[in-house]
């Protein structure tokens, strides 16, 4: 949680590429099933959805669950037909949601 | 009564084919080109004296996909501790004020190719000395801060920080420093020690039965050279001491204290063991 995310979106494309994303998140992914050495439920604590928009609008999003490991990993494609801002948000059980922007230059 | 014979038949034919295919497992012959761009060296010619006709890394003995990871220096998620590294190379702690980077400026320079020739000799304690045990030291006479705790504050990462400045540099240690050699060879008196309930050295598994199972794991040559190494089990980055505690754990013996003179000897002898494999820190295994 010390770390920034990290993403990855190609800086350049031409229109109607369809690119490949990747984004890597440090996150503890504490799945509420474990406890501590005095035998108490350690409460959960995960990302529990990633949404990824392209200029305001969802191009990715899913739920995540208890059973994902820590530091989650996602890759996904997009079509991307302008010059633009990719927005990638991670939400926590607590309500933080880790953000990180990256433009890409369509040609 | 033909029939329930044949099926019990197939059956046993069935066991044995699964039984051989997990006992023979052999390390997969491919290449270690991280990013695409960069090959490392994950196989090298034995050092003169080394039992082994060829040392190979772990990265060889991993599932395709643990191996794809380590190829990604993206979607490693060891990367994440070297990014923690950097930023604590950057910090100021201690009663002088300083940071690593306050003396040893950028470590891309600075540290290039140190991690690949550790342990090296320190004359001061007349003791071999690695990585962790050099950070401490500057951190107590240089920056006046505290040691690190075993594994605690910053240790791993840090650690990790420094060796990934030799990424792909391959191992080599200078045994003609000092007292090195002695080192060594208590090493080496560690690694062939049958030790714990299961009665088991080192060369046991590593030596004698790597490219094997034990149970469910491939067994390799235990080669040190990507440590300290995101480990997938743990989910996190595990020092070589760490995993040298737990390994010997897992022979039921009592294990020995980290950075102890065993465990320093069994570092230099290791070490020595994997020349001319490139460091892969922050390596990915299972």
């Amino acid at each position: 949680m010390a770390s920034k995310p990290r993403v990855k979106v190609p800086k350049s494309a031409s229109a109607g590429d369809i690119i490949s994303i990747k984004s890597l998140v440090s996150h503890t992914m504490e799945s509420g099933q474990r406890k501590d050495k005095e035998g108490n439920v350690i409460p959960r604590m995960i990302i529990n959805k990633f949404e990824c928009q392209f200029n305001g609008a969802t191009v990715f999003s899913c739920d995540i669950d208890a059973a994902v490991a820590a530091n989650p990993f996602l890759e996904f494609k997009a079509r991307v037909n302008e010059s633009g801002t990719f927005k990638f948000m991670w939400t926590d059980d607590d309500g933080t949601v880790i953000e990180a922007e990256k433009k890409i230059e369509v040609s | 009564m033909n029939k329930r014979l044949h099926n019990v038949g197939l059956l046993t034919a069935v066991a044995i084919g699964f039984t051989a295919l997990f006992v023979h497992a052999e390390p997969v012959d491919e290449k270690l080109v991280i990013d695409g761009e960069l090959e490392m060296t994950t196989r090298a010619a034995s050092p003169e004296g080394h039992p082994l006709p060829e040392v190979m890394s772990g990265w060889h003995y991993r599932t395709p996909e643990t191996r794809a990871m380590e190829a990604d220096s993206f979607q490693n998620p060891g990367m994440l501790g070297i990014e923690q590294g950097e930023a604590i190379w950057n910090t100021v702690e201690g009663s002088e004020g300083k940071s690593c980077a306050s003396c040893h400026d950028d470590a891309a320079v600075s540290m290039k190719g140190v991690g690949a020739a550790y342990p090296k000799w320190d004359a001061d304690s007349g003791k071999p000395i690695n990585i962790e045990g050099r950070i401490d030291k500057c951190r107590v006479e240089n920056m006046g801060a505290e040691a690190y705790k075993f594994d605690k504050g910053g240790q791993k990462p840090l650690t990790a920080y420094i060796k990934h400045q030799s990424f792909g540099m391959p191992v080599s240690v200078d045994l003609s420093q000092g007292e090195m050699q002695s080192w060594w060879d208590k090493g080496k008196e560690t690694y062939y020690l049958r030790t714990g309930q299961l009665n088991l050295s080192c060369a046991s598994c590593h030596e004698q039965n790597n490219g094997k199972y034990i149970r469910a794991d491939h067994l390799s040559q235990g080669n040190v050279n990507g440590f300290p190494t995101y480990r997938l089990k743990q989910n996190n980055l595990i020092s070589l001491h760490n995993r040298f505690r737990g390994c010997i754990r897992d022979t039921r013996a009592e294990f020995p204290g980290a950075f102890s003179d065993t465990l320093m000897g069994l570092e230099v002898y290791t070490t020595w063991r994997g020349t001319g494999l490139s460091v892969e820190t922050p390596a990915v295994r299972q």
